[in-house]
């Protein structure tokens, strides 16, 4: 038994760390963000490094890693807040990995090379779909590939401004054939993974201010109030966290017990990061509530994120079915 | 990554299980409080026998020897197998660990082996009734006399304290010393006339703790423990000295107990009830990140080798899961929970204690808040 990770990932983690804080400093987020754009030599930098097929098959062009080693990197990107079609473009590449025909999975070239971009949502909305190559959508009756050749997407002029949201013009496509829902926990976990960043990060800034901060002659993280939230947030990640690897390394290891854990970690890292930033602002009091301010770009990504690829009120139903709730009725 | 058992944890575990199902001591007795009580130490007499008292004890000291993980394993496969705790619970997690750790060679010999057989029961005095949370104010007098010491004053919460043999008592040997540098560990005989012990009744109806009273309690020299004034330190080993993979067995319990609630939640019909869905899938969520922290900080004190304050994030995490599924129970129950026998309804009443024993909620933040985060201290 050894729950942590290998030298490997350690290394992954740390350069991806490294990389982000240097490229995705505050300042360039907030340049990114108020312009509603991505940069795309950054978005080639990262693909270089071999980000954007991390967890696809070597012979699709990928990484041939797994769904641990793209939740490191989700985690990390939603730590540095970065604007960048990442994740939308990885979870198109689990859809058509998973679920995917061969011919389909000609596609997975240029996601794992970031230069034939993917990118997923529902009829309401998607991520990052302009400019992308292989949009896919998923509903109740699967998940399709559309042809932007033949229809539009229609910018959302959304709270988050750190990546694009746009609700397609149809939804008629070519179905992908084979396990949808195993492509859709997976992309679940990616998701979660991101929002454990984002907490995290939201922590990170709420421990920061409450020791500089000073009210009535002492830091205001001396006092109960403020300390008690500060420790609850720490909670609220490390169970996200938990919850969140613990889904990536039964898809890769043990995906009979995907489902139940990829339901898991997405309900609990979309309240976990929303109960983060909520508290964070709270810790940071008016000024956390300023534009000026960076804490509302994390505050508004926790919210979005929450909100996309099943709500935790709809992945919690799906936990209480697993757990036995209702059969025999 | 590998959340799987290895071949050899998987045998150690196998073996666990099998002497477990074999010398399994069947249900509590009902009835009276002796006979439940025999009905422990006979348990832990019998794990004895076969060398599972010990299982975290060195080998030199009649334990197993048993690794972090095999512990935990251990730990999880009694929760699992629903045996009782050992009667002399706390001579083996916290007592026998400060006598091998603190104690001198003579000291060892003649207090380890009794506690392993449950031959002497041990008991904390540690808490007064003025000193909870902050315990370095305690004011119970250790007054040197000849070649021993006089003890008065009071403890309170002391569990066991009516059937224990030894109690692990700190007091204040020195009242002009800072408040954490006066204090001293003694191994109290709770068999002699200046120690008195009252039944302390809780909220349940029942008295699993005591107050225990001193009245010039002698104890003597060769039963100080770490030297005259060393007594926070060593009460600290005590404390730190908290069950590996206790974070593993609490979830198994949890996960037993909310087996039970989602089947009663089915039996009255109510398992598509939207709102009874998403209670039981949160307590199932926290459940599950109880047992994977768990996982991850005994991976963590693998690798480092330090305990960290993991400790107190899943005494939190499990106080408050155990607090609110105990809660969701009484309520599907309605006005059948209104029994004051009812099981649930008894756990319900009695979980309003997890939040307080073994370090309330707010201490516990505090540690998260001062050691973890870093931030500022309150003092």
């Amino acid at each position: 038994m050894n729950f942590g990770f290998n030298d490997e990932q350690t290394e992954i983690k740390s350069t991806a760390r490294q990389f982000l804080e240097n490229r995705f400093k505050p300042s360039v987020v907030r340049e990114l963000a108020e312009a509603g754009r991505y940069d795309e030599g950054l978005w080639k930098e990262i693909c270089e490094l071999g980000w954007a097929g991390i967890a696809l098959d070597d012979e699709h062009g990928g990484q041939g890693l797994g769904m641990v080693e793209l939740v490191i990197l989700c985690e990390e990107l939603g730590y540095a807040c970065a604007p960048t079609p990442f994740l939308a473009n990885a979870c198109a590449g689990l859809a058509l990995e998973w679920a995917g025909s061969d011919a389909q999975q000609e596609g997975l070239a240029g996601i794992a090379a970031g230069d034939a971009r993917g990118a997923v949502g529902s009829p309401e909305a998607f991520i990052d779909a302009e400019g992308a190559a292989v949009p896919i959508v998923f509903d109740e009756d699967g998940a399709r590939i559309l042809d932007p050749d033949s229809m539009s997407f229609e910018r959302i002029d959304a709270i988050d401004q750190t990546r694009g949201y746009s609700k397609p013009s149809s939804v008629d496509g070519e179905p992908l054939p084979g396990d949808v829902d195993a492509a859709s926990q997976r992309i679940c976990v990616a998701a979660a993974a991101e929002l454990v960043g984002i907490g995290q990060r939201a922590l990170d800034m709420a421990v920061e201010y409450a020791k500089d901060r000073h009210q009535f002659e002492r830091p205001i993280g001396a006092y109960q109030a403020v300390s008690h939230n500060c420790a609850g947030m720490l909670y609220d990640v490390e169970e996200a966290r938990s919850l969140t690897y613990y889904a990536a390394w039964a898809a890769d290891a043990q995906p009979e017990s995907l489902p139940m854990a990829a339901a898991m970690a997405k309900a609990r890292a979309s309240d976990a990061a929303w109960e983060i930033t909520k508290a964070s602002l709270q810790v940071h009091a008016g000024i956390g509530f300023t534009w000026e301010h960076d804490l509302h770009f994390l505050l508004k990504r926790a919210r979005a994120g929450a909100q996309l690829f099943g709500t935790a009120a709809q992945h919690r139903d799906r936990v209480a079915g697993l757990a036995g709730m209702g059969s025999g009725n | 990554m590998d959340l799987t058992l290895t071949d050899e944890e998987e045998t150690f575990r196998d073996e666990v299980r099998t002497w477990l199902s074999e010398n399994h001591p069947g249900d509590e007795p009902d009835g009276d409080d002796t006979a439940k009580w025999e009905f422990s130490v006979d348990w832990q007499r019998k794990m004895h026998a076969d060398g599972w008292a010990g299982v975290a004890w060195p080998k030199e000291y009649g334990g197993r020897g048993a690794s972090l993980l095999e512990q935990t394993i251990f730990y999880s496969e009694m929760a699992e197998a629903n045996v009782p705790r050992p009667a002399n619970i706390l001579g083996l997690v916290m007592g026998g660990p400060v006598v091998m750790a603190h104690g001198d060679e003579s000291q060892r010999e003649r207090f380890l082996e009794p506690i392993l057989s449950a031959e002497e029961i041990w008991c904390q005095g540690f808490s007064e009734p003025e000193s909870g949370s902050d315990l370095a104010s305690l004011k119970t007098k250790a007054v040197k006399d000849g070649d021993g010491w006089r003890i008065n004053g009071q403890k309170v919460w002391t569990t066991l304290g009516h059937v224990a043999k030894w109690c692990m008592l700190v007091a204040r040997s020195d009242f002009d010393a800072p408040k954490h540098k006066g204090l001293t560990y003694f191994i109290l005989d709770m068999e002699q006339d200046g120690v008195e012990v009252r039944p302390l009744v809780q909220i349940t109806g029942e008295a699993e703790f005591n107050e225990v009273f001193f009245e010039d309690a002698y104890v003597p020299d060769e039963n100080v423990i770490g030297g005259v004034g060393n007594g926070w330190n060593v009460a600290i080993t005590t404390l730190m000295n908290e069950r590996a993979g206790l974070g593993a067995s609490a979830a198994v319990g949890l996960s037993q107990d909310l087996h039970a609630l989602v089947e009663l939640i089915n039996e009255r019909g109510l398992g598509n009830d939207p709102l009874m869905r998403q209670k039981v899938a949160k307590l199932r969520m926290s459940t599950e990140a109880l047992r994977l922290g768990s996982m991850r900080s005994l991976t963590q004190v693998l690798k480092t080798g330090i305990p960290g304050p993991e400790g107190s994030i899943a005494k939190l995490q499990w106080s408050s899961t155990n607090q609110a599924l105990t809660e969701l129970a009484t309520d599907v129950l309605g006005a059948e929970g209104l029994e004051k026998d009812d099981e649930w309804t008894y756990k319900m009443l009695r979980s309003r204690a997890n939040s307080i024993e073994g370090g309330t909620t707010e201490v516990l933040k505090n540690i998260v808040a001062e050691r973890v985060l870093g931030l500022p201290k309150l003092r």
